[in-house]
């Protein structure tokens, strides 16, 4: 794992600083509302529907031991007792008060935690699989090309105050774990004639204008990565557009210039960029990647896993679900839901975080991942430990084995918490993951990826779920409309927008329709084999859309 | 009447010659054109929010500018550093900005050499980009 080394602490504090003078000057009247705004943006503070929120990066998604007990340590002192883990690999504390920050801020930079760029309008939290340096299938390890971008978009001087936020997100395998499709810049580690490069896409996002990211260069040499993403942004903050919010991203730049044009101004600034920077930066990212090696596996007992799986069926339920392959044969990854039925999808109590720390530290080498579906990852645990951390997982309430499956819902915190939300939507992941596993359904579905969103901001990123649910407003009422057939992309399909289904429904509607809807796939399935998108994929979406107003029309 | 701001604090206006202004929305290539032969030249930001400057002064460097370079608009003491990065020797701005945020807050950016992950980086800034 990274280790801040005196450069970063030094950054850090000075950062925290000068934040603490920023909100002691807004307190003073030197600074306006309008001015402080970005400034506490970009320090990851919100002003949300009932209180301040803190965001806290965790960059591309990896923590470790020591880390996860000071978020703990944040939601039991500054905070209610719990954060909540979110689809960008960050965490929320929600019920935070402005003057504390400045303290919790301070508290987080003695283990290298921060909250830098996880709002506003600059370069956000690069994310990445959360398998990365442990999955079997990588190219290459994207964790250093993630830091080295962390620290270039850093208080990067021209990137501060773009025209909307900018995310970036790298796969290292060509099974995409990281929704690349899905954001403003796309990076895929590739190989080409034994030189290793990336695949570049722009332009993708969700909100209320889904795209999917074009293709902007097939083969960049990876020395280029800095000023390749500096020519990059310095195209979109001269072009892109200030007169409208909902206009701003770098997608409807692309889309209303064409990618030709854009492409185009982006090897202008690239032939300007390119002589500014000496190579040092490569220097560094062999530094940095000497820190991302694998820990020092240890020999072990492998074939308890297997013994134990044959004598102890609940241990074999979990396995099969939460357990993942390694590089090394004799370790696996582990996968811990934070989509507990009943509870918020992603929360994470003060004590389950300690848990999860304590769990790391004997055995996981003291390291922990926060993936994109707002679930934890040990990703390195020799096989004979797997046993005992069922045990613990057991213990600690977080052995759910649905990973996967229709409860693992993702959902933004929706009209709870969000002052942009316009519906519920943790109340309605709580009731269908209820729902499915009181009538004994879920496990029959196999394999089935919903997503929900509060809003159009599409923050739950309901247009890539198999199944994927709007909350919207209608005339003071929660109306949701429900799309079929999204995808996040891997190695065999592209990442694919779901399609909208018809007329939206009520509240107390959805479960209803739903259950329609997976009990019309039951019937329609070629054998429990076939998964409910390879269902929609084979037979298209006219059945399903029948299931789901089936009801309605007879009724009419 | 506006207040200039320098690494050494507050000044008032000194510059008497060919001034440019260039609006936010200027392109890239008529750049260079636009600064040839200007003493000074001032990037013009409408709002503090609004970043095209800070590429635009990058720009102006690049195009081969090593002349007098100013932001000039609603700028907060924050931003200060990010101008300097930039390209920019100095920021100009209104009178009621400078009564409110003192020449205290500006100072205390004028460390913009320090902890900069850009230069640490490599990266040369702007005057290595001078033709």
């Amino acid at each position: 794992m990274y280790q801040h080394n005196a450069f970063d602490q030094a950054f850090l504090r000075n950062r925290n600083t000068q934040f603490r003078a920023q909100v002691e000057r807004r307190l003073s009247g030197s600074l306006t509302e309008d001015e402080f705004k970005p400034l506490r943006l970009m320090n990851g503070v919100y002003l949300q529907l009932h209180a301040y929120m803190l965001r806290a990066a965790i960059p591309y998604g990896t923590l470790s031991a020591d880390q996860m007990r000071v978020l703990a340590e944040v939601a039991e002192r500054w905070d209610r007792g719990y954060g909540h883990f979110t689809t960008r690999q960050n965490i929320q504390f929600n019920w935070v008060a402005l003057t504390d920050i400045p303290d919790i801020l301070d508290h987080m930079e003695t283990v290298g935690l921060h909250a830098i760029q996880t709002s506003g309008n600059c370069i956000r939290n690069t994310t990445t699989d959360a398998l990365a340096g442990a999955a079997a299938d990588e190219i290459a390890d994207p964790r250093p090309y993630a830091e080295l971008i962390r620290q270039w978009s850093t208080d990067h001087a021209e990137f501060q105050f773009l025209p909307r936020k900018f995310k970036i997100a790298i796969t290292g395998s060509p099974d995409d774990r990281a929704a690349i499709a899905a954001h403003d810049v796309g990076l895929q580690l590739v190989e080409q004639g034994g030189e290793i490069g990336f695949r570049v896409l722009v332009g993708g996002g969700l909100g209320r204008t889904p795209m999917l990211a074009q293709e902007l260069r097939p083969f960049l040499p990876s020395a280029e990565l800095l000023p390749y993403l500096e020519a990059i942004l310095s195209a979109y903050n001269l072009a892109g557009r200030r007169d409208n919010k909902y206009k701003a991203r770098i997608k409807i730049t692309v889309f209303e210039h064409g990618i030709d044009t854009f492409r185009q101004a982006v090897e202008d600034q690239f032939a300007r960029i390119r002589p500014a920077y000496t190579g040092e930066d490569q220097q560094l990212l062999a530094e940095i990647a000497a820190q991302f090696t694998l820990p020092d596996l240890r020999e072990n007992m492998a074939e308890y896993d297997a013994t134990t799986r044959k004598v102890d069926p609940l241990y074999a339920a979990w396995a099969a679900q939460a357990v993942s392959a390694h590089k090394r044969a004799d370790h696996a990854s582990v996968t811990v839901a934070l989509k507990v039925a009943g509870e918020e999808p992603g929360d994470a109590s003060a004590d389950q975080m300690r848990a999860l720390a304590d769990i790391a530290a004997r055995y996981g080498y003291n390291e922990l991942r926060i993936t994109h579906s707002q679930n934890v990852v040990l990703p390195h645990v020799a096989r004979e430990d797997l046993p005992a951390v069922h045990a613990a997982l057991l213990r600690a309430g977080l052995a759910a084995a649905n990973m996967g499956k229709l409860s693992d819902i993702i959902a933004c915190p929706g009209m709870d918490y969000c002052a942009l939300a316009t519906a519920r939507s943790i109340p309605l992941a709580q009731e269908i993951a209820q729902h499915f596993q009181t009538i004994g359904l879920e496990d029959e579905i196999g394999a089935l990826n919903l997503k929900i969103s509060g809003c159009i901001n599409a923050c739950g990123h309901h247009h890539l779920g198999h199944i994927g649910i709007l909350g919207l407003d209608r005339a003071g009422a929660e109306n949701y409309q429900i799309t079929i057939g999204g995808h996040e992309g891997d190695s065999t399909h592209p990442a694919a927008i779901g399609e909208k289904m018809g007329p939206g429904f009520a509240y107390e509607a959805v479960v209803p329709a739903l259950e329609r809807l997976l009990r019309a796939y039951l019937e329609l399935r070629n054998g429990a084999e076939e998964t409910f998108l390879e269902a929609v994929r084979r037979l298209g979406l006219a059945p399903f859309r029948a299931a789901l107003y089936a009801e309605v029309s007879d009724a009419a | 009447m506006s207040v200039l701001v320098r690494d050494d604090g507050f000044h008032a206006e000194d510059f008497d010659g060919l001034a440019v202004e260039l609006a936010p929305t200027t392109a890239p290539e008529e750049i260079a054109a636009l600064v040839a032969n200007a003493g000074l030249v001032a990037v013009r930001f409408d709002s503090f929010a609004d970043g095209r400057g800070f590429t635009l002064g990058r720009l102006v460097r690049t195009a081969g500018y090593t002349g007098r370079l100013r932001a000039r608009g609603p700028l907060i003491a924050d931003q200060y550093a990010m101008a300097r990065r930039a390209g920019f020797d100095e920021v100009e701005i209104p009178a009621e900005i400078a009564a409110r945020q003192s020449e205290a807050d500006w100072r205390a950016r004028a460390d913009w050499q320090a902890h900069d992950y850009r230069k640490r980086l490599g990266y040369k800034g702007c005057d290595s980009l001078l033709a």
